[in-house]
């Protein structure tokens, strides 16, 4: 089932075009990652999925089932967040407010949700914690189970693992792919095409010149995903014969 | 001591001075941690170009003037430092000392009429019936809406795209904030004055988080803080005559505030002996 289809997006701040031409589908289960170089616009496609602004141009529809309380959202972090005081039992938890108007407390599923999030993304033992005084691996973990208590459905990744070092970021890529595993949408800007084509089912790639959209095999074998791709397609297809036809061409 | 309450100007000093000390504190607390402190600033001197305006104008109750003024003016701070195409705090800091050069000028063009000194660092003598009102209602106004929204304000505080991207309306929460922040320092500057009413908003906040970790404690204690040090500041300027009480409450912060920092240091200390 389609969650989000997008024909023809333009999008930009004060009627300025940044991005235009955008075409893509987002089926359940899906997990699409959108590359691109530095400034094409990946994080204003973001904002414009997540409705912080508005569009210049083309559609952009959600499916019925997926209002804008059901996105979980994973932010850049920001450098306010390093010394704020909180724990991360009050982060994680801050993720149901869309779901309700005022109120002090959470409700016991609120609370045992936040339990079954906190152990899924394995920071069950840290939740009594300061959030400042944690590494920068495990401070994206907390966001990300605050995304996934504002969500059921799909969860969109900006940047995730920008600031992470090469083990906490493979860790994180491998929690990503697990959540995806158990049934939630994924969609992650990345600066990493390789990881990209490593994890994911679909590939946007935004470029001033022309922008893509297919999966990942599609991707890896298309013009754009040569250029922006160093080593070799890992993938198993290209033993067939059609592919090597491919290559030897190129 | 039992002899304050026989004066009808310290009862009131007290209440006005308390009920904006609890106010200062909720909001300073969320100015500080989103990097608005400056806000407050700006918005004092701000209210100080106001009020000599209203003095030049022969207006009767200058507090209906600068109340709009320094509303107007919040809500366009706030503006301002969400655009990030300005460089919000020169902006801010242009801002506001044109408001206090234009005030300096206006009240020394007028003449006598205004006590600048006054203006610049407070007195429990001007504090009116209509300022007691106010401030009871605008404490009522602030604490409810902490106890209703704490939890939005939390994560509006702590992540304000991520609650923008969910659905929760950041834009009016901010203006609520830079609002009420705006009632509190027109009537909290008439005890402090101009200069030194920020010290307000910003000492509490950044003398709880010395120790306390998690948002809930650092509210409630910066709150204490606050009333701890206005009380503290009016009974010594009551007893030693003629110390200005704004100077004496922010120096009780500044105490205060070197107490926290001493502890937290020990506390860091006592938990590296007992990790080693």
């Amino acid at each position: 089932m389609s969650l989000i289809n997008v024909e023809n997006l333009k999008l930009g701040y004060d009627g300025k075009c940044v991005v235009e031409g955008i075409t893509f589908t987002v089926n359940e289960g899906d997990y699409l990652c959108i590359v691109g170089e530095n400034g094409s616009g990946k994080t204003t496609l973001i904002k414009g999925l997540l409705g912080l602004i508005g569009k210049l141009g083309g559609t952009l529809e959600y499916a019925d089932v997926l209002s804008k309380n059901h996105i979980g959202y994973l932010s850049q972090r920001s450098e306010h967040m390093a010394d704020f005081p909180a724990s991360v039992r009050e982060i994680v938890m801050s993720g149901f407010l869309n779901n309700r108007s005022f109120g002090f407390r959470y409700s016991a599923f609120e609370k045992q949700t936040a339990e079954k999030v906190m152990a899924q993304v394995g920071i069950s033992s840290i939740q009594k914690k300061n959030f400042s005084s944690l590494s920068g691996g495990q401070q994206q973990r907390v966001l990300l189970a605050r995304a996934l208590c504002a969500t059921k459905k799909l969860i969109l990744l900006d940047e995730p693992t920008s600031a992470l070092d090469p083990i906490a970021t493979s860790e994180f890529y491998s929690l990503v792919k697990s959540l995806n595993k158990n049934g939630i949408t994924v969609i992650m800007v990345s600066h990493d095409v390789t990881a990209a084509v490593r994890n994911a089912s679909h590939i946007l790639c935004l470029s001033q010149a022309e922008n893509f959209y297919g999966t990942t095999h599609e991707f890896m074998h298309s013009e754009t995903g040569r250029r922006m791709l160093v080593s070799d397609c890992p993938c198993d297809d290209c033993q067939h014969l059609s592919c090597k036809e491919v290559r030897f061409n190129a | 001591m039992l002899n304050v309450f026989n004066y009808s100007f310290m009862v009131n000093a007290l209440i006005v001075g308390v009920l904006i000390a609890v106010c200062c504190a909720l909001l300073g607390v969320v100015l500080v941690l989103k990097r608005f402190s400056m806000i407050g600033d700006g918005l004092s001197h701000v209210g100080f170009g106001a009020l000599s305006v209203a003095a030049v104008l022969n207006f009767s109750a200058p507090l209906y003037f600068s109340l709009p003024v320094v509303m107007a003016a919040a809500f366009f701070l706030l503006r301002i430092t969400q655009n990030s195409k300005i460089n919000a705090d020169a902006a801010i800091a242009v801002i506001s000392s044109s408001a206090l050069a234009l005030g300096v000028f206006l009240a020394s063009v007028n003449g006598t009429n205004i006590n600048l000194q006054q203006y610049m660092f407070g007195s429990i003598l001007s504090i009116s019936e209509t300022d007691i009102a106010v401030s009871i209602a605008l404490s009522v106004v602030v604490i409810s809406l902490y106890v209703l929204f704490y939890n939005k304000i939390f994560t509006i505080t702590f992540d304000e795209t991520f609650s923008g991207a969910t659905g929760i309306r950041t834009r009016l929460y901010n203006t609520a904030i830079s609002l009420l922040t705006a009632v509190t320092i027109v009537i909290g500057m008439r005890m402090l004055g101009t200069l030194l009413i920020s010290a307000m908003i910003i000492f509490p906040a950044l003398t709880s988080m010395r120790l306390c970790k998690r948002f809930f404690t650092v509210v409630v204690t910066s709150v204490c803080v606050s009333v701890c040090c206005v009380t503290a500041g009016l009974l010594t300027s009551f007893t030693c005559e003629g110390i200005p009480v704004s100077s004496t409450i922010v120096l009780c912060n500044l105490l205060l505030f070197a107490v926290f920092s001493l502890l937290s240091v020990g506390k860091k200390l006592i938990n590296k002996k007992k990790s080693n």
